[in-house]
C-alpha cells in the first residue's frame, strides 16, 4: 500500500489544507460538511471533478465511519497522500472537539444558555440551505431520466420511507453504474 | 491504562467499526451500551445527543461528549480517538484502493454512477435534519429564504450565519 498522492491532483501545501479543513469544520452545522466541502474542493479551488468528488462522498456514506471524517480522509489523501488523509481529517474534527467541549461546559454548569441556543439554531438551518443548493446544484447536472429516477428512488426510500441505507444504495449502486457501462459500450460500437 | 478509559475504548471502538451509513447508524446502540455501563441516564444522552446535532462538526463527538462525562478531559480525547480512528484505518484501505485503480473506462462509468447515488443521500440527509423533532418553524423559514439567496444571488453561506444568528438572538429579547 502506497501513501502517495493521486496522479491527477494538483499541489496543495499541507498549511492550505489545513486551513480549509479548519473552517470547513467549524461551519458545517446541521450535517453540512459535505455542502461546504463542495464549495471549497470543487467550485472554488478546483481540487477535485464533480464527479471524482460525488464519487467519494457516495464512498464515504457507505464505508463505516463518520462521513464527515471519510470525506476529510479521501480527499486529504487524494490531495497529498497518507499524510494529506491525516491532516485534513484533524482540522475537520479538532475544532468541533473544543467547541463541543465548551459547549457542554455551558451546558453542565448553566443548562441551556438562551443566546448560545438562538446561535446554534441559526447555523442548523444555514446548513441545512447549504445542504439543499448543494442538492439543486447536483440536480441541475443530471440530464437523463435513469440517473433522475435513481437518485428520487434514493431519496424517497431512505429520507421519506427512511428505509436502511445500505441495502438500497447496494442495490441501486450497481444498477446506476451498469447502466452507465452500458451507455459507454453502445457509444463505443455505434 | 485507566479502567474508565479502556472501558471507552471498549465501547467506542468495535461501534466505529460497525457505523456502516454514517453515526446515525450507532446511536441507538450506543445509548444502550452508555446507559447500561451507568455513564449516562437515558435523558442525559437524548440532552447530549441533542447538543451535539446543534454543534458544528459530525454528531458522533457526543463520544467526546460521553468520554468527558466519564473521565474528563483524557476521557473526551480517548471518548473521540476510539470514535474515528478504527473506521478511518478501513476507510483509508478504501481510499488506497480506490485510488490505485486509475484512469479506466470500468471507473468513470463507476463515477458517473455512483453521482446520482449521492444527490439523492444529499437530499435526503437534509430531510432528516428538517424532519428532527426540534426543528423550528422559524428554522424551517430560515432554511428556504437561506437557500433562495444561495441559489439566486452571490451571497455565502457566511454572512448568512452571521445574519441568522443576530436574527435569532433578537427574538429571544423580544
Amino acid at each position: 500500500m502506497t501513501s502517495e498522492p493521486s496522479a491527477r491532483a494538483p499541489h496543495v501545501s499541507l498549511s492550505t489544507l489545513l486551513s480549509v479543513f479548519f473552517r470547513v469544520g467549524l461551519a458545517s452545522f446541521g450535517g453540512s460538511t459535505a455542502a461546504f466541502l463542495y464549495r471549497e474542493v470543487v467550485k472554488t479551488r478546483g481540487w477535485m471533478s464533480e464527479e471524482e468528488f460525488l464519487a467519494a462522498l457516495t464512498l464515504s456514506q457507505v464505508m463505516p465511519g463518520a462521513n464527515p471524517v471519510n470525506m476529510s480522509l479521501f480527499v486529504g489523501s487524494h490531495l497529498r497522500g497518507g499524510i494529506g488523509g491525516f491532516v485534513a481529517a484533524f482540522g475537520l474534527v479538532g475544532p468541533p472537539f473544543v467547541v463541543i467541549l465548551i459547549l457542554g461546559g455551558l451546558y453542565a454548569r448553566y443548562g441551556g444558555v438562551m443566546a448560545v441556543q438562538a446561535v446554534l439554531a441559526g447555523a442548523v438551518a444555514i446548513g441545512v440551505a447549504m445542504v439543499l443548493q448543494l442538492g439543486t446544484q447536483l440536480a441541475r447536472g443530471i440530464k437523463r431520466i435513469v440517473p433522475a429516477l435513481i437518485a428520487a428512488a434514493i431519496f424517497v426510500a431512505v429520507g421519506v420511507l427512511n428505509w436502511p441505507m445500505i441495502p438500497i444504495v447496494i442495490v441501486l449502486a450497481p444498477i446506476s453504474v451498469g447502466v452507465e457501462l452500458w451507455m459507454q459500450a453502445k457509444g463505443r460500437n455505434g | 491504562m485507566d479502567s474508565r478509559l479502556l472501558g471507552l475504548v471498549l465501547v467506542f471502538a468495535p461501534l466505529s467499526l460497525f457505523s456502516f451509513g454514517g453515526g446515525q447508524a450507532i446511536i441507538a446502540d450506543m445509548q444502550v451500551q452508555v446507559v447500561n455501563q451507568g455513564w449516562l441516564t437515558p435523558q442525559q444522552f437524548a440532552e447530549l445527543f441533542a447538543l451535539s446535532r446543534a454543534a458544528p462538526g459530525p454528531s458522533t463527538l457526543i463520544a467526546a461528549l460521553i468520554g468527558w462525562q466519564v473521565a474528563g478531559f483524557a476521557g473526551a480525547l480517548v471518548g473521540t480517538l476510539s470514535i474515528y480512528v478504527p473506521s478511518s484505518i478501513v476507510m483509508y484501505g478504501a481510499v488506497r484502493w480506490w485510488q490505485s485503480r486509475g484512469d479506466s473506462p470500468w471507473r468513470a462509468a463507476l463515477q458517473r454512477g455512483l453521482a446520482p447515488v449521492a444527490m439523492g443521500l444529499v437530499f435526503a440527509g437534509a430531510l432528516t435534519v428538517l424532519q428532527a423533532a426540534q426543528v423550528s418553524a422559524l428554522q424551517l423559514v430560515t432554511t428556504f429564504v437561506a437557500l433562495g439567496f444561495l441559489v439566486f444571488t452571490k451571497v455565502g453561506p457566511y454572512p448568512l450565519m452571521i445574519v441568522a444568528a443576530i436574527v435569532f438572538v433578537a427574538l429571544q429579547y423580544v
